[in-house]
This record gives C-alpha cells, sequence and structure tokens, in this order.
C-alpha cells in the first residue's frame, strides 16, 4: 500500500545486529587484553582506570578488573593528596551507580562500592542510604543492597529508632518482606530491651534455693513493645493469612528463651560401675572440659557417646575403674563439672543403694513450653483469641493451625490435647503434601505429654500406646526410663538416640513398622524385647541386640525374619543369652 | 485550505481533535492513510483540553459565532450541501464562576513593585462582569432554567439564528451569582480569613501557565482499553503517567481513606482485623465468578453485600468506592465493575488509577503526534465548512476548497441529524482551585479520587479527583478539585452543596479545618454516552464521534474510535505498534543508519534502544570474559 513506513525485515534487523555484536566483540575483547598485559606489566595509571571503566560498565561482573581498579587505586592513593583521592573516589561512587543500572545484582558493583565507601577521606552516607533506599524500593528484596545497607548503618551509626521506622516504611509498603521482618526482630531488643531483671540467678547455686531459671532472656523485649508488634503482625495475618512472612515474625516473638546450658542429668550404677550424664544441648563431651570427680578425688575416665555414630550427643557415659564404687556398704559423692560454662552437678550414692541420680525434671524445666514462652498466661490467652477467631473465618488456613496447636502447647499442653489432635488432623487434610511433617510433630508434642504424664506420676514407666506415632524424639529425657510400650503405632525404626535409654529393662514395640534396631545398642539392663507384627526381614537387623548382655526374652511373632530357614539355631548363635525366644 | 503547496487530496479527513478523534487519525495515519486532521478551535482535544489558568479564563469567554455562508451556488446537480455546526455553546452551558479569595495580594503587593499590567486587567474584567451579573441576576437565571427544560429546541444548528441566541445566553450566565443576598465574594475571604495567608486572585492569574485545569475529568483504569492502546501502540513513549495515590470516601461528614489494595487493608486504623480478614476474603472471592453470584443475578449488588455479613463501614467502600454504582445497580454490574477495580490494582500501584502529568489533555494530543509522524497532516482553526453529497451513492466526495477524500470523521453535531442532539444527556462539573486537600497526610503530593454517595435522595453520586501539584496542574500551595456527576439540575445546583459540605466557602455555615476554596467553576457538558455514532441517516463515509462521557474510565472513547476505524479500514489492524526509528527504510537509502531516528526525537530514540543493546551486550561478555578471580 503507498504510503506505508516501510520496516527492515527480521532478517535484515537480526544481521544488522549480529554486525554490530562482532564489531563490540571485537572492541570488547581488545579492551580485555589491554588492560591484562598492562596489569601484567604493573602499570598503575589512569588509562588503566579508563579502559576497566569501558569493560565493567559493560560488564559489572568481571571480578579480575574490579581488583586491578583496586590496585590503581590504592597506588593512586599514595601519590595524590586528600581533596584530589576524594574526588577519584567520589568519580568512583558515580560510576558505580550506572554498574548498578545495568545489574542491579552484582556482587562486583556492591562489594567495590562497600570498599570504596570505606576508603572515601569524607564520605556522604545520607547519601549511601538514600541510594539503598532508592534500589530497595525497585526491588525490596535485593539482598546485595540489604547487606550493604547493614554496613552503611553500622559505620555511620543511624540511631536505631530510625531504623525501626525504616522497616516500619518497607512492612508498611508490602509486608510479604522476610528482610524487614528479621531486621526488625535484631532492632527491637536493642531499642525496647526487657527492664532489667532482678539480678540474675547465682549459676552454682546450694542445693537449698529455688532452681535456676530455666531459661536466660537476652534477645527479648519490653512487654509495652511485644504488645505493638503483636497488634501489628495481626494486621498482617488478618490482611492476607497465607503469607508466611508474618507468621513467622510472629513466632518468633512468641517465643524468644533461648535454653540455659546445663547439665540436667546425673545418674550413677553401681552394678555396671558406670556413669551417665545428660546435657540441655548435644555437646561433644570430649572436647568441653567435662570433669568427674568421685569422693574429692578427679577421675581419669574415657567419656563415649551411647552410640558410636554420634560425636555429639545429649548423652554420654563412662566407665568408673572397677572396683571403686562396687561395694554396695560405701557412700560415695560424685560430682560432674562442665568446665567450659562453669557449671556442674553433684549426685550422691548412698549405701545399700544400687542406683542414684539428680536432675532437673522436665517439668521443673517448663521444658516443652520453651518454644513459645511469655512470662504472662494473659497475653498468650488473649493472642490465642484472636488467632482462633481468624481461624472462626478461615477454618482451613494452615498458618493459623499451627499457630492455634503453639499457643496451646505454651499454655497448657495436656489440657488442649484434644484440640490439639483435632486441629493436626485439619492440618493433615488441608496440607496433604506436609502431612508427615505434621505427624512428626504431632509425635512429638504427643511424646511431650506422655513425659510430662510420667513425671508427675513420678515413675519410671513411659507408656504411648496407640497414638499414631510415627517418629520418636526427646530420648535423652527418658535416660531413667526402666519400662517402655510403645505398642500399636506407626514407627519404622528404633533410631541411634534410642540408646540413651540406658536404664531400660523392658521394651515392648508391638504392632508398628519397625525396620532397623538400630538403637536397641548396649542397654545394659534390657532384658525383654517384644516385637510382634512389625517388619524386621533379616537376621542382621537383630544385629544390634547381641550389644545387650542381658537380653533373656525376645518375642518376634509376626516378622518376615521369623519365617527365614535355621532362624531358630542362626538365633541362638546370635543372641546366646536369649532363653525366651517366640517366633 | 491556506497553505497552497499542502496536498488536496486524502484518504481521511478528520474533524475535532477529542480523544476518540485523535485516536481514530493516529490509527488510519499509522496503516499509511493520508489523514487531514482539522479543529476548528485554536487548541488540541476538544472538550478533552486542558488549560492553563488563563486559557481557561479565555475559555470561558469564547462565544464567537461564525456566519453561516451559502455554499448552494457551487452545487452542481445531484449534489446536496451538508453543514457542519461549528461551534461549542450546543454541548457547553450553565457556565458559572467564582471567585473567593482577595484580587490581589495584600503581603506581596507590599514587597514587589506589583503584579504586572495584563494581570491587573485580568483582575478588573473579572470583578467587573461579577459585579454587572449581580445586576441580571433574575433575568439569567431564568434563561438557564429554561435552557435546561428545553434542551432539544436549542440544537438545531440550521437555525443558525437560534444558535446565537443560546450563545449570548452563555454570556450572560457566565461569572453571575446565583442568589442575590450573597455577600460580594471579592470582600469577603479577606476579612474571615485574616489569619491564614491566601494565595490571591492575581497569583493564581501571575502563575496561571503552570495550570493544567482538564474540562473532562476521568482516570485511566490501568488494564483498561486506553492503557493497553497506549501500550500497543508505542504512543505511551509520549506522556508521563502519575500513580493515584489514595482512594478517599466521604461518609458521615468525614473524608476517610478506603483501603483496597493489600498495603492499604493491612496499614488502615479504621477497619479491625476482623474487618480486614472480611474484606480481603470478599475481594478475593469475587475475582471469580461463582454460582453464589449468579443467584442475586438481577437482584441490586447492594443486597449482595448486606448478605456477606460485611459491615456497614464494608458495604459503603465496595458499592461506592470500589464499584462505584448506585445502591440499585444490579449484582451482575457491580461485581463487573469490582472485578475491573481489582484486576486493575497492583500493575502500576497501589490504586487501580493512572493520571497523565500535565493533565489529560495530554492524551489526545500524545495520539495526534503520532498521527504526524506517520504523516498526518494538521490545521487548527480551520474546519470544513460543508460537505458535498454525492446523491446517487449518498457518500460524501469532498469539501468546499476541493479537498476530496474518502472518509470523513467528525465530533460535532452534523446539521442533517438533530435527533442525535436530542439525547444528550448532560454532566455536571466543577473546578475549584482549593489551597489544601481534603484528607491531609504526611505527603502533599497525593492524588486522591473521591466518591460522595448521594447526600440525599434525589441527588446524584459526585466523583471528585483531587490533584496536587506533583501532577504539574496546578502551582504549589493548591489543589485542583474536579467535580463530576450526571446532571440533575444545572452543575451549580447538583455540585454546590457537595462543595460547600466539603470545603469552605463564603456560603458553608462553619469553617472547620476544611480545605479554602480559592476559585471555582460550574459548568454543565453534554454527555457522550448518549450520543450513538451510527445510525442518523448520515452519508456511509461519514462517521460521527461522540464528545466525552460522564464515565470515568476512557473505554467509550477507545472503542468508538475502534470501530469507525474497523468500518473506514476492515481489513487493516489497529495502531500496531510504532516501529523502533532505527528500523524505518526511507526513500532512497537502504543502509538507514545514518538516518535512524529521523522522524523521532533522537532522545526518546537513545531511551529506547540501549536497554536491548545491553542485554545482548551482556550476553556477549559473559561468553567472551574470563572466569572472574578473586
Amino acid at each position: 500500500m503507498h504510503g506505508r513506513v516501510k520496516i527492515k525485515t527480521t532478517a535484515q534487523q537480526e544481521e544488522e545486529k549480529r554486525k554490530e555484536r562482532e564489531k563490540k566483540l571485537k572492541i570488547y575483547v581488545a579492551a580485555r587484553d589491554a588492560c591484562f598485559s598492562k596489569r601484567s606489566e604493573g602499570v598503575w595509571d589512569d588509562e588503566a582506570l579508563q579502559l576497566t571503566q569501558q569493560l565493567l560498565s559493560s560488564n559489572p561482573d568481571f571480578a579480575t578488573l574490579w581488583n586491578y581498579r583496586r590496585e590503581i587505586l590504592m597506588h593512586l592513593e599514595t601519590v595524590k593528596d586528600e581533596d584530589e583521592v576524594q574526588k577519584i573516589y567520589e568519580a568512583e561512587l558515580l560510576f558505580l551507580e550506572s554498574c548498578l543500572k545495568v545489574n542491579p545484582k552484582s556482587y562486583g558493583s556492591w562489594h567495590h562500592r562497600g570498599w570504596v565507601s570505606a576508603r572515601l577521606p569524607r564520605p556522604d552516607w545520607a547519601r549511601e542510604l538514600s541510594l539503598c533506599d532508592r534500589c530497595l524500593s525497585l526491588d525490596d528484596r535485593n539482598f546485595h543492597c540489604w547487606d550493604y545497607r547493614r554496613m552503611v548503618v553500622k559505620i555511620s551509626g543511624v540511631p536505631v529508632d530510625q531504623e525501626l521506622a525504616f522497616t516500619d516504611r518497607l512492612i508498611g509498603s508490602n509486608f510479604s518482606n522476610y528482610s524487614s521482618w528479621h531486621y526488625r526482630s535484631t532492632l527491637l531488643p536493642l531499642l525496647h530491651p526487657e527492664s532489667p531483671e532482678p539480678p540474675s540467678p547465682c549459676r552454682e547455686p546450694p542445693q537449698t534455693s529455688p532452681p535456676p531459671s530455666p531459661q536466660t532472656h537476652s534477645h527479648r523485649v519490653c512487654e509495652e513493645q511485644l504488645l505493638k508488634e503483636y497488634e501489628l503482625v495481626q494486621n498482617a495475618f488478618f490482611t492476607d493469612p497465607n503469607d508466611q512472612s508474618a507468621w513467622f515474625y510472629y513466632r518468633w516473638l512468641l517465643g524468644r528463651a533461648e535454653r540455659e546450658e546445663m547439665i540436667s542429668c546425673v545418674y550413677v550404677s553401681r552394678d555396671e560401675e558406670r556413669v551417665a550424664v545428660a546435657f540441655s544441648r548435644p555437646v561433644n563431651a570430649q572436647s568441653v572440659g567435662l570433669l568427674l570427680v568421685l569422693d574429692g578425688q578427679p577421675q581419669r575416665v574415657e567419656w563415649r557417646s551411647v552410640h558410636p555414630r554420634f560425636k555429639h550427643s545429649p548423652v554420654w557415659i563412662c566407665d568408673l575403674p572397677p572396683g571403686t564404687i562396687n561395694d554396695i556398704s560405701n557412700e560415695h559423692n560424685l560430682t560432674v563439672h562442665w568446665t567450659e560454662k562453669h557449671t556442674h552437678r553433684d549426685c550422691a550414692l548412698y549405701t545399700g543403694r544400687t542406683e542414684s541420680w539428680c536432675r532437673d525434671s522436665a517439668t521443673d524445666q517448663e521444658l516443652f513450653r520453651s518454644e513459645l514462652s511469655v512470662e504472662k498466661t494473659s497475653v498468650l490467652q488473649s493472642e490465642l483469641q484472636s488467632v482462633n477467631q481468624l481461624q472462626e473465618l478461615e477454618p482451613l488456613n494452615k498458618w493459623c493451625l499451627l499457630t492455634i496447636i503453639l499457643l496451646m502447647r505454651a499454655l497448657d499442653p495436656l489440657g488442649y490435647e484434644k484440640e490439639t489432635l483435632a486441629h493436626f488432623q485439619t492440618l493433615k487434610e488441608v496440607d496433604a503434601m506436609r502431612s508427615a511433617y505434621y505427624s512428626d510433630l504431632c509425635s512429638k508434642f504427643m511424646i511431650e505429654n506422655t513425659i510430662l504424664k510420667m513425671e508427675y506420676a513420678e515413675v519410671r514407666v513411659f507408656s504411648i500406646s496407640d497414638k499414631n506415632l510415627t517418629t520418636l524424639c526427646h530420648l535423652d529425657q527418658l535416660l531413667l526410663v526402666t519400662h517402655i510400650n510403645l505398642s500399636s503405632n506407626q514407627l519404622q525404626q528404633l533410631p541411634p538416640q534410642f540408646a540413651m535409654l540406658q536404664c531400660l529393662e523392658v521394651l515392648e514395640a508391638d504392632n508398628n513398622s519397625i525396620e532397623n534396631l538400630e538403637g536397641v545398642y548396649h542397654l545394659p539392663k534390657l532384658e525383654e524385647v517384644l516385637l510382634k507384627n512389625n517388619k524386621i526381614s533379616t537376621l542382621a537387623d537383630l544385629q544390634p541386640l547381641a550389644s545387650c548382655p542381658k537380653l533373656k526374652r525376645l518375642d518376634l511373632r509376626g516378622n518376615p525374619v521369623a519365617q527365614t530357614p535355621n532362624v531358630e539355631s542362626e538365633l541362638a548363635e546370635l543372641l546366646p543369652s536369649v532363653t525366651d525366644l517366640l517366633l | 485550505m491556506a497553505a497552497e503547496d499542502l496536498p488536496s487530496e486524502f484518504d481521511v479527513v478528520i474533524l475535532g481533535t477529542g480523544l476518540a478523534e485523535s485516536v481514530v487519525a493516529a490509527a488510519c495515519s499509522r496503516v499509511g492513510q493520508r489523514v487531514l486532521h482539522l479543529d476548528r478551535r485554536s487548541y488540541y482535544a476538544a472538550n478533552w483540553a486542558s488549560f492553563t489558568f488563563n486559557g481557561l479564563l479565555s475559555w470561558i469567554q469564547q462565544h464567537q459565532v461564525k456566519e453561516v455562508q451559502d455554499w448552494s451556488g457551487l452545487l452542481e446537480e445531484g449534489e446536496e450541501l451538508i453543514y457542519l455546526s461549528n461551534s461549542d455553546p450546543a454541548s457547553i452551558r450553565n457556565l458559572q464562576v467564582f471567585c473567593y479569595t482577595s484580587e490581589e495580594d495584600e503581603e506581596e503587593e507590599a514587597v514587589s513593585p506589583g503584579p504586572s499590567e495584563t494581570t491587573e486587567e485580568e483582575a478588573v474584567k473579572e470583578t467587573s462582569e461579577t459585579e454587572s451579573a449581580d445586576s441580571k441576576d433574575e433575568e439569567g437565571n431564568h434563561q438557564v432554567r429554561r435552557n435546561f427544560n428545553t434542551p432539544a429546541a436549542h440544537h438545531l444548528p440550521a437555525i443558525n439564528t437560534h444558535f446565537m441566541s443560546v450563545q449570548s445566553q452563555a454570556v450572560h450566565t457566565q461569572g453571575e451569582e446565583p442568589e442575590a443576598d450573597q455577600p460580594c465574594p471579592s470582600a469577603a475571604p479577606s476579612q474571615s480569613q485574616p489569619t491564614r495567608k491566601k494565595i490571591s486572585y492575581a497569583q493564581l492569574v501571575k502563575e496561571g501557565r503552570r495550570f493544567n485545569i482538564d474540562l473532562v475529568s476521568k482516570l485511566m483504569y490501568s488494564r483498561g482499553s486506553l492503557v493497553d492502546l497506549l501500550i500497543k501502540s508505542n504512543v505511551s513513549r509520549y506522556a508521563e503517567f502519575k500513580n493515584v495515590t489514595r482512594i478517599l470516601t466521604y461518609r458521615h461528614g468525614n473524608v476517610e481513606q478506603v483501603p483496597c489494595s493489600r498495603a492499604d487493608v493491612f496499614a488502615s486504623r479504621q477497619l479491625s482485623v476482623v474487618e480486614k480478614r472480611k474484606l480481603m476474603r470478599f475481594l478475593t472471592s469475587c475475582v471469580e465468578e461463582m454460582e453464589e453470584h449468579q443467584a442475586y443475578s438481577g437482584r441490586p449488588y447492594l443486597e449482595f453485600l448486606r448478605n456477606q455479613q460485611l459491615g456497614d463501614n464494608l458495604q459503603h467502600f465496595l458499592l461506592h468506592s470500589i464499584a462505584m454504582v448506585t445502591e440499585d445497580t444490579p449484582t451482575e454490574e457491580g461485581l463487573a465493575s469490582t472485578r475491573h477495580f481489582l484486576r486493575c490494582l497492583g500493575r502500576y500501584g497501589n490504586t487501580p488509577f493512572l493520571f497523565p502529568v500535565y493533565g489529560l489533555g495530554e492524551i489526545p494530543q500524545c495520539f495526534c503526534r503520532m498521527c504526524a509522524v506517520f504523516g498526518g497532516i494538521y490545521c487548527l482553526r480551520h474546519s470544513l465548512l460543508c460537505l458535498l453529497l454525492d446523491m446517487s451513492s449518498n457518500r460524501y466526495t469532498s469539501s468546499q476548497c476541493g479537498v476530496s477524500c474518502e472518509d470523513v470523521t467528525c465530533s460535532d453535531p452534523i446539521g442533517r441529524s438533530p435527533c442525535c442532539l436530542c439525547l444528550y444527556r448532560f454532566v455536571s462539573r466543577a473546578v475549584l482551585i482549593t489551597d489544601s486537600s481534603v484528607l491531609p497526610s504526611d505527603s502533599e503530593q497525593q492524588v486522591s479520587v473521591v466518591t460522595v454517595p448521594p447526600i440525599a435522595a434525589g441527588c446524584p453520586a459526585v466523583r471528585m479527583v483531587e490533584l496536587s501539584p506533583s501532577t504539574m496542574t496546578c502551582v504549589p500551595g493548591t489543589h485542583l478539585v474536579h467535580l463530576t456527576c450526571q446532571s440533575v439540575g444545572s452543575a451549580y445546583e447538583d455540585l454546590s452543596p457537595v462543595v460547600t459540605r466539603m470545603f469552605h466557602t463564603p456560603e458553608s455555615p462553619d469553617r472547620g479545618s476544611r480545605p479554602s476554596v480559592l476559585w471555582c467553576l460550574y459548568f454543565n457538558m453534554a454527555d457522550g454516552w448518549g450520543v450513538e455514532p451510527e445510525g442518523h441517516d448520515l452519508p456511509s463515509n461519514v462517521f460521527l464521534c461522540s464528545g466525552p462521557d460522564a464515565a470515568l474510565g476512557h473505554d467509550h472513547a477507545v472503542r468508538q474510535a475502534e470501530s469507525i476505524f474497523q468500518k473506514i479500514l476492515p481489513e487493516e489492524d489497529f495502531c500496531p505498534p510504532a516501529p523502533n526509528p532505527e528500523d524505518i527504510i526511507y526513500d532512497g537509502d537502504n543502509s538507514s543508519s545514518s538516518t535512524a531516528g529521523g522522524l523521532e526525537e533522537p532522545e526518546e530514540e537513545r531511551q529506547e534502544e540501549p536497554e536491548e543493546e545491553h542485554q545482548e551486550e551482556k550476553q556477549l561478555l559473559e561468553e567472551a570474559s574470563p572466569p572472574a578471580e578473586e
């Protein structure tokens, strides 16, 4: 048609672009080679600065060139006066801005900017901050910029309250931003620390004084500010309950306690002449300076973890030199020192007793509340109320259900058990992809509840049958248990941690799906193992049992292994101590 | 035509530079049609125009009437003349101007040599008009009412004398005061406002060039047809846009912010957390059509909202500010506009709307520019006086002066079809210059749309757009406020009650903390919605565009332009992307690189290009550069 604008065809355009590209490549390669040869000759002149600038402005991710550039700049620092250096570095900052426009996430550019800013004789931090703000307004998740900003804030000493206002602003414009929420969580304890506690409890209290507070109180925020934060974060999750960043922040707000590092239990057995020590967290006893003092005499002992798989473990055992405590008419005093943490625990073995222990029980420690713990129950109650309100509106929201469960556990784990189980059921339905995670979490909570019940009853029997357990945990808390009943659950193994049950005599685990007995390892008192209707298929799976010297009774009915030819004779060979075998 | 060397043969002649006409012009020119685009006015964009303050004052005073010449002597056998109407007053009426600020700036006068002479003249003129209007008050009022009651009678453009009379009425009504007992406006403010320093009328005139006052008040839906068209055609490169930053509403005598985006809902202090959840859930749920929605088909949207267990305030927000419908709008319509609103959210910001920097009048001009880039010819202050009709084919063949062409598109009423004008509804408009925002906030640069539900039964719902100086439509220290509603009475009758309530004027009962009105203008404009572009017994190659409609978006004009374009050129693509200047081939030049940018401004070319180049370059560099060492 006449008059129409003629446009080049795609092929024509392509051809032109190809030629253009070739030309550019030639120039680029030439400049690069020039730079390299200059560098190898040790030339640090303005021309080299020019050349690298040319190359870097088209490809800011060329680390070698940034290095060369730094060499040149450092050389210039030695030959120019301060004003000139200031000018050179200011020009460098301008140049970097153009590089950041090419690639706002270039490692090289941001790193170089940090380097230049730190060397600038008269830095203009306000300008750097506003640059960061501009970058973050374009992409509020640019972590390079976040990193650089943190550096600027640190060096220039921006007041904490201004930074908090900065997070307010970012969260206000888009609250789906982990970086801002997280930054907030680091600022709040600085700006609104919890009012100073009563003088912190002595680390080495006399036995008569009340037990030391189980939780340390660092990283905590004063209550007035906490309430404001609750309100803020509630606004976020009521607005969009599917956004997880707010929920994570909420969990941080609710649970800020860290457990004190301590020796939680010392157990001594006269028969085995053995000491077992439990710690509040997994440690490597060989390297933390553990010292055993028996009747005032330091003992040279070999600490070992309960299972060779563990370099770190919450439970460590050692054998005393033979004959030290085996006389039942003697009384002994043991002290275990954790020299690294300046803490220790005493244990007395009285005349006529075959074993003794000293410990803080899980109930004393409020152990299972530490994940969510606020001093004031009333605060937790009102939080639970508002999250329940949200749940009424959004009955199928997983974050909401999970938070309710956590709040209920913090408030009253046993009282809310029924509701908790019902919520877990819903969770598994609405978030089927993570149903295994929820099953494990539910198992953990059920185990915690059972431990609490056991301790209230002051018994050494742990019974948790028919609760759909999929995993075992908190086994370090079961150090003193003699009878354990895990029947009718969905366990697939007795993991290596199971070896922490150093006092175990009877193990009932009928009707599970257990294939693996790795954790039934060197249990000195174990006599009875009931494993009816499980999935143990080979004799090799039973190998760990051979390490338990006192094993007498073994029930393997309903396991594939029972069908193996010659099983009886082979078992007799493998486990000579067993006298009562059911196949 | 004036210039002898211009071509006299065109494919398309377009009269009027309103939005629809300009889009048609750009579209035709883009696909190679020879376009002649005329406007008899001295400015672009017709009733879509934006004026400086002084420009607006002269627009108000503009009443020139041209004699219709008799061209019948030139008729040949088998031809007939169609007269084209050539004046605005048919579409603009009931102009009323009020100035509530002092004539001169007292403080400034003491230190500066005083306003320039032209400024003084203007100011004096304004005063005298206001005074003289007072004396003619009764008569003027009467005229206004009569005009309104019998609109059709004035729209027979063939009766030239009648036209004149209508226009002369417009002269009278301009600047008049409707109430005789009202204090003289120029005197009032200085007495009642001794403390706050107000911007004087003289200052407004002096700084008048920095105003861009739109005749229509619209916003661009960020996923509306206009934005799509601007992007598709690359016309967007000719303009800049700002986000509307707030949606406000007037409720229980207060201006409140309507939380509509996620960030707004999160930050809102007026909603409880439960309300926040309910609102968010409603907004998310209505994005998709559901069976539940169909059950309410035909029933009022309000009823649907009531049954969603939303509180009163949420219902108000959803009905008036988000759907922007009335209480009896059917549910399906309400839901459709709610959806449209939501779809537009978040594309460019936290509200669904954009506003062009320098005013809405920019948009038609951008399309004109595109038309010119592809060879369209422009003449302002020119029009066709009549069309020559080939009786046998009922097709227009040429106009007087020998401009001949294939198709004609025009915006003005054409003589033969008076009936279309009877369909005119009117839009009531008010333009205020105020001294502060209706809802002050940290930032002075908010651009707000305010929905005002009917203040009493039978009153229209009013839509208000408040522009800050950041839009380059008013001077710092002022806000420009546009009010729009469907006419029930005259613009003054419809809108002044709202103005009196929400702003401080001498008529307001008390001052409160409301913004003061410095200057305001009321007028009615014909609503382009009522005019069907076809079926008016037009020659088959003459197409009619309507003027601006009352709706908030631009869909009507864009749709109309597209349909006209498709009638003219059914085979052609409507506004395909304009090519990059470097890809255009010019006659006798195949290498093209030397003349790249010949049509376009070089700086735009530079803006467009680098991004692509850099990407390629980077790819190359990645291949070429050695592994980084550190």
